[in-house]
């Protein structure tokens, strides 16, 4: 019985993106008719010669890597600051830190839209950027900080010992042994920005990202196949550095070395 | 002559209003197997700290071999730690481990390899160039931490409870190599530890620690026998101190005076009469305690004194130059 509920609940959750792989490849362009009528590969071809799908992605790819290399940065500042040294309000700066992410896509949204209107800031690139940056900090802070404290403190202590100056001893040491972590958190971060909805509507100005841009279509659909096609190559641009993160963080977890 | 290889001259080190190391004078000579000995929050590894670099003295000045130390970094000093966590770097081999040193100093791949081989040899752990420190016993791991630190020939090498974390034998074993290694090589070693017997048994001289200061400096017989004041000779092994009216009766000078409970022994005439308050059996002696005029002392004897049963009255006695007069010193 339990079973039956558990394959019941997988169906209901999965059967639907399974279907929109299905009607990537229905002859039928206007309504989702089952079943499909016939299928085909046309719908590829189209969507790979519409510019406007291409721009939307080329949008999409450079916010998310954008947001994720602001994120690697000043996340791993904030985590090695808040995991290595003792200061008056430590705890609350990392609460705040991992606030965005708890907060409603829809608050951060409206306090960012506010608050770029307030400073006269045209939205723009760089306003998609900082509101995606805001939860990729989060991803990649929480990634570096589980890291930081599994690392013994002495290790840098040790390399400084043997002759290490700081430059060498982060590349050296503490970088060898945060970089899956790292690289965990990126991904991670990566694939959130990628396909962010939300905070988007509120900080985008006339460009759409690729998530925007297929909402868009869904209203006014033309050619409806097209985004399927799009809605399959994202689940496949998101889904695999998330599954890839997943791996990393659980297999290169021996970065203190077993008590006795 | 003999050159001094560390000294301290007033040197403190406070955190807040807590003075860590409190105003000490030290001088290490060269060669010297030196530990520091105390209590946990004593002061001693900070002390240990303030060589290595990791901390700067408050107030104070210390010198390595003549030179001022004040604002170098601890990657400028020619001195190494070996860590009471060990610290070694889990990323890479055991080879890797020992090299970072010659690695960061420039040297050729073959080189360091080589220098990683004859380090294990001489910490006799040949053959385990290849392993990652995961893949090590607790007392590998300690021996390839003190090769990674004696790979650097180092003029002063620092060990911060080396021997904490290993079980009895192999801390017993590990205590006779360290001895010898020192001995054979010449360096200094300063060595910090809150275990007595450790100390004493290991050291050319002990400094006792208690509360940011030193009390005592002095070779192992020095502190064992003739302890500068209660506080040491209650840590440097079990001591009986006897207060200063009952010194007086025996030597004739009033203050207050320690006395090893080995250097007690039962008689069947003389001495003085005593009451056994309990008897407990440690294997290789038997430990009694005794009250002396209310006063209770602790007896170390062998195991055949039958006649002290708890209770019973027994008479004691000891050579009154065993009793070894204290400053008055805290508790």
């Amino acid at each position: 019985m339990l079973k039956l509920a558990a394959g019941a609940g997988l169906l209901f959750m999965h059967l639907p993106i399974l279907l929109i792989f299905v009607y990537a490849f229905t002859t039928e362009d206007k309504t989702y008719q089952w079943p499909p009528p016939g299928f085909t590969l046309k719908w590829l071809a189209v969507t790979w010669n519409r510019a406007d799908v291409w721009e939307a992605m080329r949008l999409s790819v450079k916010v998310a890597s954008v947001s994720t290399v602001i994120a690697l940065v000043l996340g791993t500042l904030c985590a090695a600051a808040v995991s290595r040294t003792r200061f008056f309000g430590r705890e609350a700066i990392s609460l705040l830190v991992i606030l965005p992410i708890a907060l409603p896509g829809i608050i951060t949204g409206i306090a960012l839209r506010s608050a770029f209107n307030l400073a006269d800031i045209p939205f723009s690139f760089w306003t998609i950027v900082l509101g995606h940056a805001t939860f990729c900090v989060v991803v990649v802070y929480n990634n570096a900080v589980a890291r930081f404290r599994r690392t013994s403190g002495s290790l840098i202590e040790a390399s400084m010992d043997l002759g290490a100056n700081g430059v060498q001893t982060f590349r050296y040491i503490v970088l060898p042994n945060i970089a899956t972590a790292l690289l965990a958190g990126g991904m991670l971060a990566f694939a959130l920005s990628f396909d962010e909805v939300i905070v988007t509507t509120f900080t985008a100005g006339q460009q759409a990202t690729l998530p925007i841009w297929m909402l868009e279509e869904l209203v006014r659909p033309r050619q409806r196949p097209v985004t399927n096609v799009v809605a399959m190559v994202v689940v496949l641009i998101t889904f695999v550095p998330i599954l890839a993160a997943y791996y990393l963080t659980r297999g290169g977890g021996n970065t203190r070395p077993p008590g006795n | 002559m003999i050159q001094t290889a560390v000294e301290f001259a007033a040197v403190s080190r406070h955190f807040g209003d807590i003075r860590a190391v409190d105003e000490v004078d030290l001088r290490i000579a060269e060669g010297e197997f030196f530990a520091m000995l105390g209590p946990s929050g004593s002061g001693k590894t900070t002390c240990l700290r303030l060589i290595a670099g990791f901390e700067q003295p408050t107030a104070g000045q210390i010198h390595i071999f003549s030179r001022a130390m004040a604002g170098v970094p601890p990657y400028r000093r020619q001195v190494n730690t070996v860590f009471q966590d060990y610290a070694l770097f889990p990323h890479l081999s055991v080879s890797d481990n020992i090299a970072y040193g010659l690695m960061i100093r420039g040297q050729g791949r073959s080189m360091r390899r080589r220098a990683a081989e004859e380090a294990l040899e001489l910490v006799r752990l040949p053959g385990y160039a290849d392993r990652k420190p995961g893949e090590l016993s607790g007392g590998q791991r300690q021996r390839v931490a003190l090769a990674r630190a004696l790979v650097n020939q180092p003029k002063v090498l620092l060990l911060d409870e080396p021997l904490g974390a290993l079980d009895l034998k192999l801390r017993e074993q590990m205590q006779d190599e360290l001895r010898s290694l020192q001995k054979s090589l010449g360096i200094t070693f300063v060595f910090v530890t809150h275990d007595q017997g450790e100390a004493l048994s290991m050291a050319d001289r002990v400094a006792v620690f208690d509360a940011g200061k030193i009390i005592q400096v002095g070779t192992p017989q020095e502190v064992y026998h003739r302890p500068r004041n209660a506080f040491v000779a209650d840590f440097v092994g079990s001591s009986n101190v006897l207060p200063a009216h009952l010194t007086e009766s025996f030597t004739g000078q009033s203050c207050p005076a320690s006395l090893r409970p080995e250097c007690i022994r039962f008689v069947d005439t003389g001495g003085c009469l005593v009451t056994v308050a309990s008897v407990s059996f440690l294997g290789s002696a038997t430990r009694y305690t005794v009250l002396l005029d209310g006063t209770p002392l602790t007896v170390l004897s062998d195991n055949a004194q039958v006649a002290a049963q708890p209770g019973r009255e027994v008479r004691i006695d000891w050579d009154n130059e065993r009793l070894h007069c204290m400053s008055e010193g805290h508790e």
